[in-house]
């Protein structure tokens, strides 16, 4: 549009529709409107049209090729009384509260290793980002393979250093596959996590770090003292995003257990996905993801309060 | 005042550092060895001796021979790619379009729209996956590239979004104040001006864009159902595993495969993508 005026100068009719055109631009509102349509139309028609359909499929009986009716709140009612749905409800909590709490403690401290000075730095920074940006699904293979109930290398080291007599079985019981994905989700994650907080802690000055230590802090309390106070509004950020992400995880089960064995991993989302896909009872299946919904609401409520006192500060 | 012992330098830098990078690294060398080694040596128990358990003495490309001949995996590979450049490029467009009107622009309303992006951004896929698939088919884009070339900006515009509202936010207003001066059009000077000084974060944006939309498994799990119409990660999971039995060399090799268009393009824009983010944070 903007070359348009140039081309225009020869033709001028043309020349009058265009700078028409320009002038009309040249109103604030009119141009963020146009500048915003696009991208709002794209997240009207397939966010926000699905979240409101999801609320209606989750009080009707619809299934696959037929409508069904409205049943008011009895998928909820029966999902609350479903024991899988219940352990599914359970291990979402935990893979979500302990993998948050690994990738922080382990991202932080990896972020804290990176920010120093040494050789192949650039190379090593690159490649701890790996898991964040390869497939997931792709990688979880990788685990899986590696936690084989007959073939795992991580038995045969265990098993030919003396340290187990009988193999561990990683995916074959429900507590310890539950486990086996919080650490694969905490492999996968704080890479994410260490690359951000990097970010910023390249954004903190070195000289209030000689300044503690002339008080005489020593490393830990420059850390938490310094460093963790200024690093806080970075964290938050990042823990939201990785709770969020965390709580509504569906590919690294998938590919890791199925939800198995008997039903014993099953997240909310994986859980939904039996159901509503699987076995084609979509309304008790978006019934089912829609109870992730007060959490993430929540979740997101504590973020933008937050962000709110930031900028009020 | 960062003086060291020698030891303690072990002790707390190269020690954990070591740590940490075989705990990062190693799923990744043993994709390539698992990938890489004959079906006779892969299938031995954890029981079993072996000379060699870190590595093989007759490497063979057969499972990569198998991977390309006998499954759609090329194909795979050229949807992923298609799909997720022209999702990263729908995104990239909106995103910098209502970013610059959420940064610069003054109008009604301008915060709760940027609230409501940002909390889209929340929304995750497995939320909405039911009711959408619906959709999809009553659009009639199910089993076409187009059902996630559509669907996959819902996720990546209000993240490219607020990264770029960031990233125009530090770049000072003088700019555009002289360009306009100059007689330029707000709209021209947006893109002559912002957009051009921008690119590092729009790489940034665009980078991330890029693997997310690789990466995205549930969608294209739901909406495609030709073998040929699948992305990566949806076809090495539904074609190499039949019945219960799973191809690892083959699987293996598919990950390996699938994983370095990615790595890849991060590998040579991470500079950008740490600047990039950076200046988000900052902002």
């Amino acid at each position: 549009m903007g070359a348009g005026s140039a081309a225009g100068a020869a033709l001028p009719a043309e020349h009058v529709r265009v700078s028409r055109l320009t002038r009309l631009l040249e109103s604030e509102k009119l141009l963020a409107s146009v500048l915003l349509v696009p991208g709002l139309a794209i997240l009207l028609i397939f966010i926000a049209y699905p979240f409101v359909m999801a609320l209606w499929y989750s009080l009707t009986s619809i299934r696959v090729g037929d409508p069904g009716q409205f049943v008011g709140l009895a998928n909820f009612t029966k999902a609350w009384n479903d024991t899988i749905f219940q352990t599914a409800f359970k291990n979402t909590v935990f893979y979500t509260f302990w993998a948050t709490i690994f990738k922080l403690a382990l991202g932080m401290w990896l972020a804290l290793l990176l920010n120093r000075t040494f050789r192949f730095k650039r190379i090593i920074r690159a490649s701890m980002l790996l898991p964040f940006i390869v497939p997931t699904v792709l990688s979880a293979f990788a685990w899986r393979w590696m936690f084989d109930p007959t073939f795992s290398v991580m038995n045969w080291v265990l098993y030919h250093s003396g340290v187990i007599t009988d193999r561990l079985p990683f995916l074959s019981d429900g507590d310890w596959a539950m486990w086996c994905a919080v650490l694969v989700n905490t492999w996968r994650g704080m890479p994410f996590f260490a690359i951000t907080l990097l970010a910023g802690l390249q954004t903190i000055s070195p000289d209030l770090h000689e300044a503690a230590a002339l008080d005489g802090a020593n490393a830990w309390n420059r850390f938490w003292h310094v460093t963790w106070p200024l690093l806080l509004p970075v964290t938050l950020v990042v823990v939201v995003f990785s709770v969020i992400q965390t709580f509504s995880d569906f590919q690294l089960i998938y590919v890791l257990t199925g939800g198995g064995p008997a039903n014993s991993t099953h997240l909310i989302a994986t859980y939904a996905y039996q159901v509503g896909v699987a076995s084609g009872l979509l309304g008790e299946g978006a019934a089912l993801s829609l109870f992730m919904f007060p959490v993430l609401f929540a979740v997101v409520w504590i973020q933008l309060r937050f962000m709110k006192r930031m900028e009020g500060a | 005042m960062l003086i060291e012992r020698k030891w303690k330098k072990w002790l707390y830098f190269y020690l954990p550092m070591a740590v940490f990078i075989l705990f990062t690294l190693f799923p990744f060398y043993w994709m390539a060895v698992t990938a890489l080694r004959p079906d006779h040596e892969l299938y031995r128990t954890w029981r079993q001796a072996s000379a060699t358990p870190f590595w093989t003495l007759e490497p063979t490309l057969e499972h990569f021979r198998g991977l390309l001949q006998t499954t759609a995996f090329p194909k795979w590979l050229w949807n992923t790619m298609l799909i997720a450049l022209v999702s990263t490029v729908i995104s990239l467009i909106c995103g910098m379009f209502a970013g610059y009107a959420l940064a610069r622009l003054k109008f009604r309303g301008s915060e709760f729209l940027g609230t409501a992006i940002f909390v889209t951004y929340l929304v995750p896929q497995t939320l909405l996956f039911i009711p959408l698939a619906d959709i999809i088919r009553d659009l009639h884009l199910g089993n076409t590239p187009w059902a996630l070339m559509l669907t996959y900006p819902t996720f990546l515009i209000p993240f490219c979004t607020w990264l770029l509202m960031g990233y125009f936010k530090t770049i000072p207003k003088e700019l555009e104040e002289c360009a306009r001066i100059d007689g330029a059009t707000r709209f021209g000077a947006m893109v002559r001006i912002i957009f051009p000084v921008a690119i590092p974060g729009i790489l940034s944006a665009g980078i991330f864009a890029f693997t997310l939309s690789w990466n995205e498994f549930i969608y294209a799990l739901i909406f495609m159902s030709s073998a040929d119409l699948k992305t990566v990660p949806v076809g090495v999971v539904s074609e190499l595993i039949r019945g219960d039995i799973f191809f690892w060399g083959q699987l293996m090799a598919g990950a390996l495969l699938g994983s370095i268009p990615v790595a890849l393009v991060y590998s040579f824009f991470v500079e950008y993508y740490v600047t990039g983010l950076t200046g988000s944070v900052k902002g």
